[in-house]
């Protein structure tokens, strides 16, 4: 039997190669509200007409914590930030890079809420599996 | 329609306990209710109990009939699992089943095991409680998702980690006398802001321990308790459940939990009560952000305002509304699926006068208990009121 992370989601695994080449792209119902997939209804309004669309190529920052205590996935890479960032009606959580202080720790003085960022895909320190990443524009 | 009676309330020790089995907590607590309700073990109709993490923790699936059996039932058994509030959910069930007619006597329950499986494996298993695909891939740990909650709800109504830690402070304090409560010491602001960073900005004394325990209710009819002489005071007379997105990502608000306001309208309605007629509440402080939100969902303040209430003392033991005197689950302790069971056991003690801190609301009538699953996709929310 196959580990269950050796096989790939459907729907989601898709969305994280196109995020992979710059053609990311979320779920928009005719409401306006923006999801992800694998999705057949709007989490919002329960819409069924979901449209795939471009995701901005910018969001920005809506929260954001340094995490210190890390589960084993990501134990190589504590101390780290985890963010939800909105990409227009969209909002995605992902890991910030790009913001470490080169003393092991985290720079926090170059990110707050509001902080413009770009989405991309990197590999998680522990198991190099894919995870979402943002970094500071 | 029936009254909901607790005649009966059984608690384990919350603690770091990590030899000791799923099996064999469920089964001190259960007898431990048995014996408090005086309700031979026979008359139990059904058991709903609550359970989280057991196959990650002791491989263990299929639960309720194995936690039946050590409780020495011979009824139907349910497990509930709606992660941190899977207890909560057990008994909002037995409470529908007594006020259905369908049963007379129900078990309502639950256990988790947690400290065998060390602090990383713990972390990975809560966090089975948020979006694995596009929440957990991403760094989010369970303390990591209140953090997230924390910083938006510093952003969009203020409040410091001198508010939060003044939560943590009363918590302790409550516990002191708690001969179950898991963190017995007191503690100052000064230490819970020293305290090393677990998810900045919540620190480790924003946040409860990993906890080992369960909590058994014995619920009956009215007509049962009337038929059976039983000294049974306090009545479930309010019982209400809301859902929400399971990222937080998918909500419309960062720093809201609005599941647990559908939740708490939900059981005043249903009790007849609003929020001003509430003297104590237990609420789920998985953090001490999760207090300050619950307050709010509760209809005690406002959104923005109840970051102060703990810090003003208006909800420690001598406040106008105390919160958590068992300690919370930031200091009793917080054993999962057991946690909404034992809110209830705690506010039963309040309420009838055996509880080490009942002379702090000798006069108190209403209470009420607020359990949250995950950040709060899932939530319970119940009122006891003393009725004899």
């Amino acid at each position: 039997m196959s580990h269950p992370d050796e096989v790939r989601d459907a729907g989601y695994d898709e969305w994280l190669d196109a995020v992979a080449a710059g053609e990311g792209t979320y779920l928009a119902c005719p409401e306006g509200h923006g999801s992800l997939p694998p999705r057949r209804t709007c989490p919002r309004c329960g819409s069924t007409d979901l449209a795939e669309t471009p995701l901005p190529e910018r969001g920005e920052l809506s929260t954001y914590t340094v995490v210190h205590v890390p589960g084993p996935r990501f134990a190589e890479d504590a101390p780290y930030v985890t963010a939800i960032a909105s990409f227009g009606p969209v909002r995605v959580t992902g890991v910030l890079r790009g913001v470490a202080d080169g003393d092991g720790g985290i720079d926090d003085d170059r990110f707050e809420v509001g902080t413009a960022v770009e989405i991309d895909v990197e590999d998680r320190g522990a198991d190099r599996e894919r995870a979402v990443a943002f970094r500071p524009v | 329609m029936t009254d909901v009676r607790v005649a009966g309330v059984g608690l384990t020790h919350f603690g770091s306990h990590p030899e000791r089995t799923g099996r064999d907590l469920f089964a001190e607590a259960a007898l431990n209710a048995s014996e408090d309700a005086g309700v031979p073990r026979d008359d139990v109709d059904e058991l709903a109990c609550g359970n989280f993490m057991g196959a990650l923790a002791e491989r263990q699936g299929h639960l309720a009939p194995l936690l039946a059996e050590a409780a020495g039932l011979s009824c139907p058994a349910t497990r509930y699992e709606e992660a941190c509030a899977s207890a909560g959910v057990a008994v909002r069930q037995a409470v529908r089943l007594l006020r259905s007619g369908e049963a007379d006597v129900v078990l309502a329950g639950g256990m988790e095991r947690m400290t065998n499986l060390g602090t990383a494996e713990a972390t990975e298993g809560l966090a089975t409680a948020a979006d694995e695909l596009f929440e957990v891939r991403n760094g989010v740990t369970f303390p990591g998702a209140y953090a997230l909650m924390a910083r938006a709800y510093f952003d969009e109504f203020g409040g410091t980690r001198e508010d939060l830690a003044h939560v943590a402070v009363k918590n302790h304090a409550n516990a002191l006398d708690n001969e179950y409560a898991q963190l017995r010491n007191e503690i100052s602001v000064e230490d819970a802001l020293e305290s090393p960073p677990v998810a900045e900005p919540l620190h480790l004394y924003d946040a409860c321990p990993f906890t080992d325990g369960a909590a058994a209710l014995v619920l009956v009819s009215e007509e049962y308790a009337r038929e059976h002489d039983l000294d049974a005071p306090v009545a479930v007379s309010g019982s209400g459940q809301g859902g929400d997105a399971l990222a937080l990502a998918d909500r419309e608000h960062l720093a809201r939990t609005p599941a647990a306001g559908r939740a708490a309208r939900e059981a005043y309605a249903d009790a007849g009560v609003d929020a001003a007629d509430v003297d104590l509440a237990e609420v789920h402080d998985c953090f001490t952000i999760a207090e300050v939100m619950a307050l709010e969902s509760l209809g005690f303040y406002e959104p923005g305002e109840a970051v102060g209430a703990a810090r003003r003392g208006e909800t420690t033991a001598d406040g106008d509304r105390p919160v958590n005197l068992s300690g919370g689950l930031k200091a009793k302790g917080h054993p999962v699926g057991a946690t909404g069971a034992s809110q209830i056991a705690e506010l039963t003690r309040l309420l009838r006068g055996d509880h080490p801190n009942a002379d702090r609301v000798p006069d108190a009538e209403v209470g009420v208990a607020h359990n949250a699953g995950g950040t709060v996709a899932s939530a319970v929310v119940h009122v006891l009121e003393v009725v004899a």
